[in-house]
C-alpha cells in the first residue's frame, strides 16, 4: 500500500496518507477492521485537514450506489459516497432537489452529513442534518448502528456535523424536495453598505434562498457594500415581467479549467480591489430566470479554481457571529481585512436561521461571513485578530473550512464539545477514528 | 451493411458484461444503462452484484439482471449462455487477473489460473458467443485486453502473454466475422486506477479512471473501431516499445 499526498480544497496542509479505496460496503467493513487510526474521506472538499489521516484515510467515492427511492415521498437512501452532482443530474430532471445544498455540488452525501452543510436556505430550512431521516454508521468498536432521531439519538446528533469522528457513514436516508422546473427566479439587490445588506436579509426572510457577495476590501463609506441575491425555484407557470419560465431545461454550460497554479503576485490587493469595485458596479438590480447551476454553483463552472491561489494554497475563514452584536462584529472583521488589504474577491455573507440539532453543527442564529485568503506568511497573524473579534461576540468558526484555529477557541466556542467526546468514547473506546483536524482541535 | 451500423441502433437488445464486479465492469454498466440498454451483469458469486442491480435500476430505469458466471468453468459456458434467455446485442468481456508474476514463476497452479483467466476462459465464452452472433447475423463483441500483451516484459509476462493470445483471438474472430455483420472490438487499456493497480506508483498523465475507459469503449463500439488503445497515447508508447530491437529490449528494465 503506497502513500499518496492528500489535502483539502484549500491545499493546506498537505499530508502523505495511506489511502484505502473499498468498492463495496462489505469491503469497507473488511478494510476498516484492521486499522487502529483512520478517517473517512468523501470528495475532499472540506478546505483544511478534516479528511486527512496519515495512517489510513478511507475514500468513500466508490460507494455511490442508490439503494432505494420512493417517487411519492421523495425519500432517497444512498451510499455515503454518492456525489451531490450525481444526485442532481439524476433527480433534478425528475422534479426532485436536495433539501439543502452547499455552494459546490462536488461533495458527497457523507461529507454533507459530517460537516452538516448549510445552504442559501438556512434561514428557512436549517442545515443538511435536519433533513436526514437516518443513516447506518460503522463505529470504532466494530458495531454497525442504525441512527435516527429515535434510534441511537445521541449518536445521530453527534454524527451530524461530527466531521467523521463517530465512524464511517455507510449509507443515509434523506428527503428530497419537489421542484417544478430546473430554473430559478432570482432577484438582485445592490446594498451600499453593511447596514443596507443586513436590512436586505431582514427583508428577504420570506424568500427560500438568500445570499450576498460582499466587498471585503471596500473602505470608509463603502465598507460592507454588497450584492444580495435571493431566489425561489421557478414554478411551472412562473412569469417574470410578462415572460414565462423557459420551456427547455437549461443547457449544460462549458466548464473552464484553471490549468496551472497561478503565481502568487497575480492576486494582489490592488487587482482584487479593482475586481471587487467592478463586480459591484456591474451587478444589475432586478429579476431574472437563471438556471440551477448558475444560481447555486457559480464556481463549479471553473474546475480546480483553488489553483488561482497558487501552490501555497489558501485559507477560507468562515465564521458566524450572533445576531446580537453581530453587526458591530462584522464591521470590525471587515475593518481588519480591508485595512490589511488581505481579503480576496470571494467573500460571502448570509443570515442564518435556527440552530441545528448536531452537537458540533456550525450554524447558529446570526450572520456568517466567509473570506478567502492566500496562505501567505502574514495571513496567520491577521486571522488571529479575526479570531479575537469572533470569540468576543460569542461566534465560532466552521470546521469544514478551518485549517488553523487553536484548540482553545474550539473549546470555548462549541459548547457541546464535551458531550460530543462522551458519545464518541462510548462507540469508539480506542479512539480509532481520528483526523489531523481532531488532533489539532482535541475533538476526541 | 457494416458491423457498426448493425449494432449501433438496437438499445432493446441487452448488453452482457462479463466480469461485472470489476471497476471497469461497473463503469461500463452505468455507461450502457445510461444509454438505455438493458443489462446482464455476469460475475462469480453474482449475489455480490445485488447493490449494483438496485443502483442501476434506480438511476436509469432499465432492466438489469445479475447472472452467475465463472470464466474458469469453461464446461459450463454453453449452459450459461443458454440460461440467459436471449442472446445479447453486445457482449463485453472485462475479465482479467493480473496475479503475482514473481510468485507465479514458481507456482504453476498460480500461472495456470492467470493463463486460464486471461486467455482460455474468455476465448471459450467469446467463441461460443461468436458462433451464436454469427448465426443471428448481428452483434458486437468487445474484448478488453491490455497493452501488456503487446510485448512480453519480465515484470508481468504471464499476464501479458495471455493478453497477447487474447488479442490474437479477437483479431481472428474479427477476420472470421467481418462478413457476418458482427463487430469485434479489441480494447487495450494502459494504466487504469482500479483495485487491480492499487498500491502501484502510476504516472498520472497515463492513468485513466474506469469511467473514462468505459466511455472510450462505448465510443469505440459506436465508431465501429477495430483496435483501440485507451488512453490513445498508449498506441504510440507501445509502438515505440515494440520497435526497440530485441537485443536492446532484453536488457531493459521496464
Amino acid at each position: 500500500m503506497t502513500e499518496i499526498s492528500l489535502s483539502g480544497w484549500g491545499r493546506l496542509p498537505v499530508a502523505a496518507c495511506r489511502l484505502l479505496v473499498p468498492g463495496t460496503a462489505a469491503a469497507v467493513i473488511a478494510e476498516a477492521k484492521g486499522e487502529t487510526s483512520l478517517i473517512a474521506r468523501g470528495n475532499g472538499r472540506a478546505y483544511g485537514d478534516a479528511a486527512l489521516n496519515r495512517a489510513a484515510t478511507l475514500s468513500t467515492l466508490k460507494l455511490d450506489r442508490l439503494l432505494a427511492f420512493d417517487p411519492i415521498s421523495g425519500v432517497l437512501t444512498a451510499e455515503a459516497g454518492l456525489l451531490l452532482s450525481d444526485l442532481l443530474a439524476l433527480f433534478a430532471p425528475r422534479g426532485w432537489f436536495p433539501p439543502v445544498t452547499p455552494g459546490t455540488r462536488f461533495v458527497t452525501l457523507g461529507g454533507m452529513l459530517a460537516a452538516d452543510v448549510h445552504g442559501k436556505n438556512h434561514h428557512r430550512d436549517g442545515s443538511f442534518g435536519e433533513h436526514v431521516l437516518g443513516f447506518e454508521l460503522l463505529c470504532g468498536d466494530g458495531e454497525r448502528r442504525r441512527c435516527s432521531p429515535r434510534e441511537n439519538p445521541e449518536l445521530f446528533h453527534a454524527t451530524i456535523g461530527g466531521m467523521g469522528l463517530t465512524g464511517i457513514v455507510m449509507n443515509l436516508t434523506l428527503r428530497l424536495r419537489r421542484i417544478e422546473s430546473s430554473w430559478m427566479v432570482q432577484e438582485t439587490l445592490r446594498c451600499r453598505d453593511l447596514d443596507e445588506a443586513l436590512a436586505g436579509f431582514a427583508a428577504s426572510e420570506s424568500w427560500t434562498y438568500s445570499v450576498a457577495w460582499i466587498d471585503c476590501l471596500a473602505r470608509g463609506r463603502d465598507r460592507g457594500r454588497a450584492v444580495l441575491y435571493r431566489g425561489e425555484h421557478a414554478g411551472r407557470d412562473a412569469t417574470l415581467e410578462g415572460q414565462a419560465v423557459p420551456a427547455a431545461p437549461p443547457r449544460r454550460k462549458p466548464t473552464l479549467r484553471v490549468p496551472v497554479d497561478l503565481p502568487g503576485w497575480v492576486l494582489n490587493g490592488t487587482a482584487m480591489a479593482a475586481f471587487n469595485a467592478l463586480y459591484y458596479q456591474r451587478a444589475r438590480p432586478g429579476g431574472a430566470f437563471i438556471d440551477i447551476e448558475t444560481f447555486f454553483y457559480p464556481l463549479d463552472a471553473i474546475t480546480a479554481w483553488n489553483r488561482i491561489y497558487g501552490r501555497r494554497g489558501f485559507l477560507q475563514y468562515q465564521c458566524v457571529v450572533p445576531l446580537e452584536g453581530g453587526r458591530d462584529a462584522l464591521l470590525a472583521l471587515l475593518e481588519i481585512t480591508s485595512r490589511a488589504r488581505a481579503g480576496s474577491f470571494l467573500a460571502v455573507l448570509k443570515q442564518f436561521g435556527a440552530r441545528g440539532s448536531g452537537l458540533l453543527s456550525f450554524p447558529m442564529p446570526g450572520y456568517t461571513l466567509a473570506l478567502d485568503f492566500p496562505a501567505t506568511a502574514e495571513i496567520f497573524a491577521l486571522l488571529q485578530q479575526l479570531d479575537l473579534v469572533v470569540a468576543a461576540c460569542g461566534g465560532r468558526l466552521y470546521l469544514a473550512k478551518d485549517a488553523r484555529m487553536g484548540a482553545d477557541l474550539m473549546r470555548d466556542s462549541y459548547s457541546n464539545l464535551d458531550r460530543f467526546r462522551d458519545v464518541c468514547r462510548e462507540v469508539d473506546p480506542d479512539q480509532r477514528f481520528r483526523s489531523l483536524l481532531s488532533e489539532r482541535l482535541h475533538l476526541r | 451493411m457494416t458491423a457498426a451500423t448493425a449494432t449501433a441502433a438496437m438499445p432493446q437488445d441487452p448488453v452482457l458484461i462479463l466480469g461485472a464486479l470489476s471497476d471497469v465492469g461497473r463503469a461500463l454498466a452505468r455507461v450502457y444503462a445510461g444509454a438505455g440498454y438493458p443489462l446482464m451483469l455476469a460475475a462469480r458469486r453474482a449475489e455480490r452484484l445485488e447493490a449494483d442491480v438496485t443502483d442501476i435500476t434506480l438511476r436509469y430505469g432499465v432492466v438489469v439482471r445479475a447472472v452467475e458466471f465463472d470464466v474458469l468453468d469453461t464446461a459450463a459456458h454453453v449452459g450459461f449462455l443458454d440460461g440467459l434467455g436471449s442472446l445479447p446485442g453486445i457482449a463485453i468481456c472485462v475479465v482479467g487477473l493480473l496475479g503475482q508474476q514473481s510468485a507465479a514463476e514458481k507456482s504453476w497452479t498460480q500461472a495456470d489460473v492467470i493463463l486460464r483467466t486471461n486467455y482460455l476462459g474468455p476465448a471459450c465464452v467469446l467463441g461460443e458467443i461468436a458462433n451464436r452472433m454469427e448465426a443471428r447475423g448481428s452483434g458486437c463483441i468487445i474484448g478488453v485486453g491490455s497493452v501488456a500483451g503487446d510485448r512480453g516484459r519480465a515484470s508481468n509476462y504471464l499476464y501479458g502473454s495471455a493478453k497477447a493470445g487474447f488479442a490474437a483471438l479477437l483479431s481472428g474472430l474479427r477476420n472470421r466475422l467481418s462478413r457476418s455483420g458482427v463487430q469485434v472490438v479489441t480494447v487495450k487499456p494502459g494504466f487504469i486506477d482500479t483495485a487491480m493497480t492499487r498500491g502501484m506508483k502510476l504516472p498520472k498523465a497515463l492513468t485513466a479512471q474506469p469511467e473514462e475507459i468505459a466511455l472510450g469503449i462505448r465510443a469505440a463500439q459506436i465508431g465501429g473501431r477495430d483496435v483501440v488503445y485507451l488512453r490513445p497515447i498508449w498506441r504510440w508508447i507501445m509502438l515505440i516499445i515494440r520497435l526497440i530491437p530485441e537485443r536492446v529490449f532484453k536488457r531493459l528494465k521496464l
